[in-house]
């Protein structure tokens, strides 16, 4: 008996446990950092950034050596899967790319506290957690220990009072969501007497005689809205343009990148594992939830002015697209929310970079106006974004594209033509908007050039992500391959 | 005597979920409403889990209970916090103020 191996017994949640100390390690680095003066502050912050990049960058190593198919923890409520490790990868990525290019900004705006960082990983610790739940009451205390995090974040810079807005409405909003979640989550308990997954699907298991319950149909209903919440799906996306303009532009590059992905993630869990048999109950509501993100998603970006305004409304647009593969509800469904997610991941982080990097006079702007004349004054910036745009717009040969090909093949297989030629419909409204920026970038004269020369920072980050959607089609092995892994090992196989 | 069964403490929390939700909606006048009508939410959902968990003998449900206490009040000091903040930049915590960013 007292051999018994207890490293073993938390070994799936080796990532999330070394995350979490290396993060309390760093708040205490940080705090014991002299800090009186601003520049003092912004060296505790650099140094802090700094280590937070390397800490997730060796979380990425963690999640990816200890792939060993299906495992579980804690009694049952931690999982980790092929489906688990590519969305964290994804995260991890993401979230390391966002504080490599914040950097600048920060500093620039008065903002380099070293708490910026240690907020950024707490929440990505959360996201984490929540790809991993195995259970109503892990995947409540993921979510909110990313939420939380978050509603900080977005308030960051305090002197403002759009910042502070967004923050507000973030919290107040992203409350309710929980709110919604967790009614839908007791009576999904009350209904059927456990909050675990693997008991769930057992429950709820197509073969059997009698339907579920109706309260379970409820809390379902309650579950999908509290979610569609957070991966800011219409109807309940109010938020995101606000919170997206309010917020300083790293928070919320951050905000459209790790977050989302990791609300993706869970949802397509929650769906596909528990209930994965009631399929016939949620796919009209994922279907008018997709539906009506893609129609809004373009035609409410077409008036925006503020580039990151526009990008939230892209942003709502493409979760319609994902949610797509969600309502196929197959294998194939979901092989095209993680390939459309991962391209998704590398073309806003590419954009947010863009935006990053726009600043006059030591000033920070953010109208689409403010870009013209960029193909004069900043080539290499422009054709970067040129290229985000057109893989948005879902141009071949570029990574959007394909993005858009297997969600949409998914739907046609899955006989959902109305979806499909509806996404291919609002995808070419989308184009407008999209092209109409690389218009102004290229063809319009500039009033005032931009500085240059682009931060380094953030010049790595475009070259990367740069990279990364334009050559996708000539090597998209790894992508595909993992997505193929993780999808089929959500469906059992 | 009218026995107290598992579907009245539902029928209470379900008026208190709904009190909630129509508290932050209908409200026009301040914030700190807006906080407390989440409170009531959360309550709600924690009548719905004791309950439960006292008709189906599991403990599951009052764990889950103890949980949900515990990020609500973390809940409310950040969303305290955020408010603070706010109203040190706007003087003002009406809510048809809240409207900086629109479109």
């Amino acid at each position: 008996m007292n051999s018994f191996n207890y490293i073993e017994l938390v070994r799936p949640a080796l990532p999330e446990i070394f995350l979490a100390l290396a993060v309390m390690a760093l708040l205490m680095l940080g705090v014991f950092q002299k800090s009186g003066t601003e520049a003092a502050a912004a060296d505790s912050a650099r140094l802090v950034t700094g280590l937070s990049v390397v800490t997730l960058v060796l979380a990425v190593f963690l999640v990816g050596v200890d792939a060993r198919g299906r495992d579980e923890a804690f009694c049952g409520m931690f999982v980790t899967d092929p489906f688990a490790v590519f969305w964290k990868i994804l995260v991890l990525i993401g979230a390391a790319l966002t504080l490599v290019m914040s950097g600048d900004y920060l500093v620039r705006k008065g903002l380099a506290r070293f708490e910026y960082s240690i907020l950024v990983l707490f929440a990505t610790l959360g996201m984490m957690m929540m790809i991993s739940a195995n259970d109503l009451i892990a995947l409540y205390l993921g979510l909110e220990m990313q939420s939380l995090s978050l509603y900080v974040i977005a308030a960051f810079q305090r002197d403002d009072a759009r910042s502070s807005e967004a923050g507000l409405k973030y919290f107040v909003l992203g409350a309710v969501a929980s709110g919604m979640l967790l009614y839908g989550s007791s009576l999904i308990y009350g209904f059927s007497g456990t909050t675990n997954f693997n008991d769930l699907a057992e429950l709820f298991y197509a073969g059997q005689a009698q339907p579920p319950s109706i309260g379970v149909i409820v809390g379902l209903v309650f579950i999908l809205s509290g979610l569609a919440f957070k991966v800011s799906a219409v109807p309940f996306h109010m938020w995101t343009p606000d919170v997206y303009e309010g917020a300083p532009t790293p928070v919320a590059a951050f905000f459209a990148a790790a977050p989302k992905l990791a609300a993706v993630a869970l949802l397509v869990r929650v769906m596909i594992g528990p209930f994965g048999d009631l399929l016939p109950q949620w796919q009209q509501i994922i279907v008018f939830i997709s539906i009506a993100s893609m129609i809004l998603g373009a035609f409410a970006a077409v008036n925006q002015r503020n580039i990151k305004r526009l990008m939230a409304y892209s942003s709502i647009g493409n979760v319609g697209y994902a949610l797509i593969g969600l309502a196929a509800g197959d294998e194939t469904g979901v092989r095209g929310v993680l390939i459309y997610m991962a391209i998704y991941l590398f073309m806003t982080l590419g954009t947010f970079a863009c935006i990053l990097a726009m600043k006059r006079g030591d000033r920070m702007v953010e109208e689409i106006s403010d870009l013209a004349g960029l193909g004069k004054t900043h080539p290499m910036m422009a054709l970067a974004l040129a290229i985000f745009m057109f893989s948005l717009s879902g141009i071949p040969p570029l990574a959007g594209f394909f993005g858009k090909l297997y969600v949409f093949l998914a739907a046609i297989e899955a006989k959902l033509y109305a979806l499909a030629v509806i996404g291919v419909l609002s995808s070419v409204v989308a184009a407008f908007y999209y092209i109409r920026v690389v218009k102004v970038a290229y063809f319009d004269d500039p009033v005032q050039p931009l500085d240059t020369p682009v931060n380094r920072s953030i010049g790595v980050v475009l070259v990367l992500t740069a990279t990364i959607v334009l050559f996708f089609f000539a090597y998209p092995g790894p992508i595909l391959t993992g997505a193929a892994a993780a999808a089929a090992s959500l469906f059992g196989g | 005597m009218l026995d107290i069964g598992l579907s009245h403490y539902l029928s209470v929390a379900a008026i208190l979920f709904t009190l909630g939700i129509f508290g932050i909606f209908l409200n026009r006048k301040n914030v700190i409403i807006i906080l407390m009508s989440v409170e009531l939410m959360l309550l709600a959902v924690n009548i719905n889990l004791v309950a439960f968990s006292a008709h189906l003998y599991d403990l599951v449900g009052q764990v889950f209970a103890m949980f949900v206490l515990t990020v609500a009040a973390a809940e409310a000091a950040i969303g305290l916090a955020i408010l603070m903040v706010y109203f040190r930049n706007r003087g003002s915590i009406a809510v048809e103020d809240i409207s900086l960013m629109k479109g």
